[in-house]
């Protein structure tokens, strides 16, 4: 098993018939995941790559029982996409799209909190590669090949930071329950802290790899949940080291503007809380191998 | 995006936020005749550069005759300015706003930024004013006031009220405080701002609240419906390193290093940055070529990375995901013979067709340093970077 998405999830694609939709459809679908149909208001009622286009995620729901959606509509209408996503009933929806405003996914999220915390939807990016169970399904733009099905839970910001940690794993022959890019944007969906609650209770991850980077306060969130709450053991790497004060580093949420944001720091607040450190990008494998194999002695 | 101080209180101004009467000046004449414009007997020169703690750098000037002005006028125009903010390198002056002296009677903070935490706009406030906000936190935490909006319906007046109290603000300007606080919530939402901050906001001895200076920043996301905004772009006060690059669209930070980067993904750039670091050596830049690394990507990079004169080594490190590493390999080539690349070059390839592409690159004939590992790329980087320096200075 896994988190959020299985082979069983019914997939929609928002932004279907345009070019970086129509491409992942087909390449989602190729990997095993379950899509169904796809929106592009304007164009309901065509067949596109075989499968039914519809007006509004509402019909879309209707007529195919998705529950999950992802979005590729260009920045300027995609908090609008997202918000149809939640008002019609969809209960995973993975933003890829970069570039929403941040005012725009401010009013994304409070717009999400009219509904009860267990009816809401959950929102996975924007601005990030989506997510992945490996030989089950794909929700997103990373390269299915690199990613071996296993019992390690991955969650980080960037895309393919997460590739190199994870085709680092494969080569020592460690797998991936399930990997998810939050994405590098101030204001996301889901935190650090919501995808290792949801990898704390799944019965199928016996570890989690989390790779943050400068910048916001969700990486250290994520350690003092993981101290309190947290059994399973929990391996983090932080980017940025070399990234001065006040600079934005590509993800327009990768900027050192407050105590507590710099790598170092953000360094400092996992090990007090008992986290085991990635030291450079270079060892992710290795460190998550050592802490398997450290497990496995135990048991 | 930063703009000057001028800009922020005209923006400022059409919220009803009082600012103190001034005019933009581009030479010494210019200044004392905007001056004479103004009227009363005592102006303030100031510098317009995109940076705060401007008056302990000179950069701002108390004048009371035309002579004054016109000498200030000129200490400042065409000068680089160095703050703590602008970095050793500082900002060029090349415009001033001289504006009415006023009499002040207190100094009070005020900011308002997004707060990630509560993923909403806060306002930050504090009685000390005057100090930048991170001496007040040091200095005076207790002063500070905070509060966030909700989206759903804005800033309302009992709010702003709840912090004019709580600056200790005379009952008298309570409502002008409470304008004011409003204006700047409706100022930050209207024009996407990430950052707004009016340091200080005074009492003047005639009892009106007054926004001394303005900083505003805007959200880069949200300029394609900010047309406005985006005209109020200086370039002259940007790193020209990165203005090359964003104008062809490439997302660049220029640092003080000599490894230049050419990386694919933002969080693989910053990692491959520090492995750099790790393995001895200095990075002097970040830059992230995005998704596709199409040949003519890759050539704009290397263009972009090649304008920083310190650059004595480039590392190309490109994860290929959607893309081929045969066909990155290929760009990289044509890049090479289009561009001519002066430096060492170490290229590390990984993920799809790695092999392909390792070959490519290894049979091309070009000087080319290949690396399998981000280890093994960051180190080879580093010892090309040494023997080449060696070499210069033999």
């Amino acid at each position: 098993m896994s988190i959020l998405l299985d082979k069983n999830t019914r997939v929609i694609v928002q932004g279907f018939t345009g070019k970086i939709g129509s491409f992942h459809a087909e390449d989602m679908k190729r990997y095993g995941t379950n899509v169904v149909g796809g929106v592009t208001p304007g164009k309901g009622g065509q067949t596109h790559l075989g499968m039914p286009v519809f007006n509004t995620v509402k019909g879309a729901v209707q007529e195919t029982g998705a529950d999950a959606s992802i979005v590729f509509v260009p920045p300027p209408f995609a908090a609008d996409s997202i918000m149809e996503a939640a008002d019609a009933g969809i209960r995973l929806c993975v933003c890829i799209t970069d570039g929403i405003p941040s005012q725009d996914m401010i009013r994304v999220k409070r717009y999400m909190r009219r509904y009860r915390f267990e009816d809401r939807m959950t929102l996975i990016g924007p601005n990030c590669a989506g997510m992945i169970t490996p030989g089950e399904a794909l929700m997103g733009i990373m390269p299915g090949s690199i990613y071996l099905p296993g019992r390690v839970g991955i969650v980080g910001r960037s895309g393919t930071l997460g590739y190199e940690a994870a085709s680092q794993m494969k080569a020592l022959g460690i797998g991936v329950s399930t990997s998810v890019g939050i994405g590098g944007d101030p204001v996301n969906g889901s935190s650090f802290k919501d995808m290792l609650e949801l990898f704390e209770k799944d019965p199928n991850t016996d570890a989690v790899l989390m790779i943050g980077e400068i910048g916001g306060p969700q990486e250290a969130e994520a350690a003092l949940w993981a101290r309190d709450h947290m059994k399973k053991p929990l391996i983090a790497y932080i980017a940025g080291l070399s990234a001065p004060k006040g600079r934005r580093m590509g993800h327009a949420g990768a900027i050192i503007s407050a105590f507590g944001e710099s790598a170092q720091e953000k360094v400092e607040i996992l090990k007090g809380a008992g986290v085991t450190i990635v030291a450079t990008p270079s060892s992710f494998g290795e460190t998550v191998a050592e802490v398997l194999s450290v497990m496995s002695k135990v048991a | 995006m930063d703009i000057h101080e001028y800009q922020a209180k005209e923006l400022l101004a059409r919220y009803q936020i009082d600012i103190p009467r001034g005019g933009l000046a581009y030479s010494p004449e210019q200044a004392a005749y905007r001056a004479r414009e103004i009227g009363g007997d005592r102006w303030v020169v100031k510098a317009q550069i995109h940076s705060g703690a401007r008056g302990k750098a000179g950069g701002i000037k108390l004048c009371s005759s035309d002579h004054e002005i016109v000498a200030a006028a000129d200490s400042m125009l065409g000068r680089t300015l160095v703050t703590h903010q602008t970095g050793p390198q500082g900002k060029l002056v090349s415009r001033l706003y001289v504006e009415e002296a006023m009499d002040i009677a207190r100094e009070i903070y005020l900011g308002f930024v997004l707060d990630r935490k509560s993923e909403r706009i806060m306002i930050v406030a504090s009685s000390s004013g005057g100090m930048e906000i991170e001496e007040i936190a040091e200095a005076e935490p207790d002063s500070i006031i905070r509060a966030t909006v909700d989206p759903g319906v804005g800033m309302q007046d009992f709010q702003a009220r709840e912090i004019a109290f709580g600056l200790g603000i005379d009952n008298a300007l309570i409502g002008r405080a409470t304008q004011t606080l409003i204006g700047c919530y409706r100022a930050f939402v209207d024009y996407d701002a990430s950052m707004l901050e009016i340091n200080p906001l005074v009492v003047t001895r005639q009892g009106d609240l007054v926004a001394l200076d303005a900083k505003m920043s805007f959200d880069e996301n949200a300029l394609f419906r900010r047309p406005h905004i985006s005209e109020m772009r200086d370039k002259s006060q940007e790193d020209p390193r990165e203005t090359y690059a964003s104008d062809r669209g490439l997302s660049y930070v220029g640092l003080d290093g000599n490894i230049g980067c050419i990386i694919n993904g933002a969080g693989l750039a910053m990692a491959t940055m520090d492995m750099i670091k790790i393995a001895g050596g200095e990075p002097a830049n970040f830059l992230d070529i995005g998704g596709g690394a199409s040949p003519e990507r890759v050539a704009k990079s290397f263009r972009a990375v090649l304008t920083d004169r310190n650059v004595e080594t480039i590392l190309v490190n490109i994860f290929a995901g959607i893309n081929r590493c045969d066909w990155v390999a290929e760009g990289v080539i044509k890049a090479l013979r289009e561009v001519g690349v002066p430096v060492p070059l170490v290229v590390r390839l990984s993920g799809t067709n790695m092999e392909e592409g390792r070959r490519i690159l290894a049979e091309s004939g070009e000087n080319i340093i290949v690396a399998e590992t981000l280890a093994e790329a960051a180190e080879k980087a580093v010892a090309a970077w040494r023997s080449f320096t060696a070499g210069k200075a033999a």
